[in-house]
């Protein structure tokens, strides 16, 4: 038996099985029972179907992008509403799916009003075959405008109070999908807990304008020469995403709840970190509408191989690993020292750590005298800020090298404890102990050269 | 045996002179230019011999801005899409992009530069308009790229400028010495017109200057002058045979060719003497012209051509056969060329050096003498005071192109002896400001 037959990525989440945690996110690639279906077949685990609900309209346009540089869909922002589709055809189709697929997770997504409506709906998929239901807590436009969506999201008691209701109705599991449009996550978090749910899913989309038109001046996406804000999505999300994940896996009272992490994941990578901080199924959309459901090949395969390289055989093995190392900037070790290192046989002389460092940091990167374009680190300046490695395009040609011994160790908190917060600016780091900045009038001496001599 | 068809038509000539950078898309366009760094500093910037802010014109690329690209280019180069297109950019700016140290593919920068200037020619697109008339005059003698990137610059400060060009068309060799297969006389043409009609100098074309009495006309009419004349015909070997049919210069091939195109006729064996970029398009040329046979024959070894590698591998990549260490002794034949006799050489203690007894010859039925430009020296002389060096190069003062004589300033091959079209651009640009800084004091 080879090593990749012990691995199982199978799922239990709150009683909803399914083969692996790559679910679809409820949006447009889960609109239809054809589209899921061809999701499974092509290596999803499960689907949350798009939020059923009361009758929509929907307007065209309805998507746009952040693209940068030459990246589509860095960032995407989307003004559909729920399902537009008939109840029944999505119901239909439910059971028709569950008939092909009894081993894959098929949620259903819902958004309704009262209490009445919400205890119809449930029973209604429930008989039609889900596994499981999720409540949109955070469409941020359109629908919050008829106090649903993020208009309950954004109001822990409200939302408290259906859940209650839901829990009541329901016999299969329930997650709560949060906004992010809040402040403090862990008030709908708490409130969701509060309410009994089983489980919870973030981040739903976060309230944008992605850009605007130069030539009719208004935002995209345009709707007969007006718009409006949308809920954003994709790879640019995805840091929020994981830090409100943070947030609820350190609550005491929410950190038991099973979490469905949710923005902006695209590659194994991205489905490991939100495993990493405690997430035990992931939920994708904006990279299937890129690039179709061919993707979750490379999310399996890396997550395969992630899983036989540390040499775990299911993700509980690993799930919120790396809570314990996310803290609070008060306990992060004030006497622990990287500083700079440039790989001169690596370095191509774009001299991008200088600018960046001389312009955006702390004037710590010299250019070079001896006529090459291979920059020097000044390491009485370096404070390890890492913005040079961040910039520089060559792979692993600006390291980070850890300076201190590592013996001594000393926090803000144990600082603040024990009654020695300094009251003087004597951070060897800045402006003290040899630390050094240019003189102002240092910025007017260096001209850029103008080789031509016509520009007197 | 030969790659390449024989021309018939216009349509035969286009296929078998493909444009060697042809156009960018805007698709293209868009993720060539994402790919620049922003370098600090740009070494790109440094290689361009008119300091062209590279970077910066490729992120006006990159974010939509093609007209503030085009503006940047032109700022710095009035030749700005001729030398996009026919700057050995290999050996410039692409050759200096930072990438290359790392084996990534570099910045395809002539491309990206012709990307913008093309659109504002196309779309004929106002960047400048001529300064604040100032009253004064100044004469240019050659209508190259020196010429022009000098009318240009005096235009926009504001001094009226006329151009005495002895042929029927401007930018010099960029339309009359340039291998077909770098730029089109369309396109060149389109870049000339383009300038002309924003800034409004004169063009007196088929009006050389070859005597003393037109000079003196000029010292007498304009308050400065600008030579810009650049280099003559083929110089001549002092070879038996020389005059034979079928014996042609190199520089006097190539204009024909441009300008006939499909109706030059091409023999079917061709030797080209010479080892220089010029014979490198002459040899490229016959072998696209359709000949059965193109030879290009150099005294030394390949180490020693004065041609840049890529326009021999380019010759090569056309049919070329190289013949190295072959110094031509006589061209053969009765009224019509017959053959090359030619000698072996050595190198010995790094001098060429032939071979006793080692002669042979080569057949073929046209000789194209790829062996230097003759100077202007004759015409020079004609100008009172005017310094020369030991190879007949007019001497200037490089921080403004005036030459001994204070009244004129020069540049381009008449100066450099024969380099690119974007040498030319600078000087005719520097020698503008040298102009106007020393009309301004006088």
């Amino acid at each position: 038996m080879n090593k990749k037959d012990k691995i199982d990525l199978s799922v239990n989440f709150v009683g909803i099985k399914a083969p692996n945690p790559f679910w679809l996110a409820s949006a447009p690639p889960t609109n239809t029972g054809y589209q899921i279906m061809k999701a499974f077949d092509a290596g999803w685990g499960g689907a949350v179907w798009k939020t059923l609900g009361m009758p929509t309209i929907n307007v065209s346009s309805r998507y746009g992008s952040t693209n940068y540089r030459d990246t589509r869909m860095a960032g995407f922002s989307n003004i559909e509403l729920i399902s537009d589709r008939p109840l029944e055809d999505n119901l239909r189709e439910m059971t028709e799916v569950k008939k092909h697929f009894p081993d894959h997770a098929v949620i259903a997504s819902l958004m309704v009003d009262t209490r009445e409506e919400w205890e119809d709906i449930i029973k209604q998929v429930e008989d039609a075959g889900a596994d499981g239901i999720e409540l949109n807590f955070g469409c941020p436009h359109g629908m919050c405008e008829r106090g649903m969506g993020s208009a309950v999201g954004q109001e822990p008691e409200v939302l408290k109070t259906i859940v209650e209701w839901v829990m009541e109705a329901a016999n299969i599991p329930v997650i709560t999908k949060l906004s992010p449009n809040i402040s403090h996550i862990i008030d709908p978090g708490l409130a969701a807990v509060q309410g009994k749910t089983d489980a919870i899913s973030l981040i739903n989309t976060v309230k944008s304008i992605v850009g605007i038109d130069l030539d009719s001046y208004a935002p995209y996406p345009v709707v007969d020469g007006k718009g409006t804000n949308g809920g954003y999505c994709g790879p640019a999300v995805k840091p929020i995403a994981l830090h409100m994940l943070k947030d609820l896996m350190q609550h005491p009272e929410i950190k038991n709840t099973p979490m469905s992490g949710i923005g902006g994941i695209e590659t194994w990578r991205d489905v490991v970190e939100f495993i990493l901080l405690g997430a035990t199924s992931v939920q994708v959309c904006t990279a299937v509408m890129h690039y179709g459901f061919g993707i979750v090949r490379e999310l399996e395969a890396g997550l395969i191989n992630f899983m036989e390289d540390k040499g775990y055989t299911t993700i509980y093995d690993f799930a919120g690993k790396a809570l314990p190392n996310v803290t609070d900037w008060k306990h992060l070790n004030l006497k622990s020292e990287v500083k700079a290192r440039i790989n001169k046989d690596k370095c191509i002389g774009c001299d991008l750590c200088y600018i960046s460092c001389d312009d955006g940091a702390h004037q710590a990167i010299a250019l070079p005298t001896d006529g090459s374009r291979i920059p020097t680190i000044i390491e009485e300046n370096c404070v390890g800020c890492n913005l040079c490695s961040l910039v520089c395009p060559v792979e692993d040609c600006i390291t980070m090298e850890k300076f201190d011994d590592g013996k001594e160790h000393e926090t803000w908190h144990e600082l603040t404890e024990s009654d020695r917060i300094p009251d003087t600016w004597n951070d060897d780091r800045a402006g003290g102990k040899g630390h050094w900045v240019p003189e102002p009038i240092e910025a007017l001496k260096t001209k850029r050269k103008d080789k031509s001599g016509w520009k007197k | 045996m030969a790659e390449y068809k024989r021309l018939a038509t216009e349509q035969d000539f286009k296929e078998n002179f493909k444009q060697k950078k042809p156009l960018m898309n805007e698709t293209q366009a868009h993720y060539e230019s994402s790919r620049c760094l922003f370098c600090y500093d740009a070494p790109c910037m440094d290689a361009c011999p008119t300091g062209i802010d590279i970077p910066l014109f490729i992120k006006q690329i990159q974010t939509g801005n093609t007209v503030g690209a085009a503006k940047t280019i032109y700022d710095s180069n009035w030749m700005g899409n001729a030398c996009g297109t026919i700057c050995p950019t290999g050996i410039l700016c692409e050759g200096a992009c930072v990438y290359n140290n790392q084996d990534v593919a570099p910045l395809l920068i002539g491309r990206l530069q012709n990307y913008a200037t093309m659109s504002v020619i196309e779309s004929g697109k106002q960047l400048y308009s001529p300064g604040e008339e100032n009253g004064k005059k100044v004469a240019i003698i050659g209508a190259g790229p020196a010429g022009i990137a000098c009318a240009c610059e005096l235009r926009t400060l504001g001094y009226t400028v006329d151009i005495y060009e002895a042929k029927s068309l401007p930018s010099g060799l960029t339309v009359h010495g340039v291998a077909p297969y770098k730029i089109t006389n369309e396109e060149v043409m389109a870049e000339m017109d383009y300038l002309q009609n924003q800034l409004g100098y004169t063009i007196k074309y088929n009006n050389a200057i070859t005597s003393k009495a037109q000079l003196s006309e000029l010292e007498a009419n304009y308050s400065a002058i600008f030579i810009g004349v650049g280099l003559g015909v083929t110089a001549t070997l002092n070879m038996t045979g020389e005059n034979l049919n079928g014996v042609h210069g190199a520089v006097e091939f190539i204009e024909e060719l441009r300008m006939k195109h499909s109706e030059i006729k091409i023999a079917h064996k061709v030797v080209v003497i010479g080892g220089g970029n010029t014979a490198m398009d002459a040899a490229s040329g016959s072998a696209r012209l359709g000949a059965e046979e193109v030879t290009l024959a150099y005294r030394g070894d390949k180490e020693r051509m004065g041609a840049y590698g890529f326009e021999y591998d380019l010759a090569i990549g056309a049919g070329v056969k190289g013949l190295f260490n072959a110094s031509p002794l006589e061209i053969l034949g009765k009224e019509n060329v017959e053959g090359i006799r030619f000698i072996k050489t050595v190198i010995v203690d790094g001098k060429l050096s032939t071979i006793v007894g080692s002669e042979f010859t080569v057949e073929c039925d046209m000789v194209i003498k790829a062996t230097g430009q003759a100077k202007q020296g004759t015409f020079l002389s004609l100008i009172d005071g005017l310094d020369l060096d030991n190879r007949t190069r007019i001497v200037v003062n490089v921080a403004t192109n005036q030459t001994s004589n204070p009244m004129y300033f020069a540049g381009g091959d008449a100066i450099n002896g024969g380099a690119e079209v974007v040498n030319g651009a600078y000087d005719g640009k520097l020698a503008a400001n040298g102009i106007h800084e020393w009309l301004t004091q006088h």
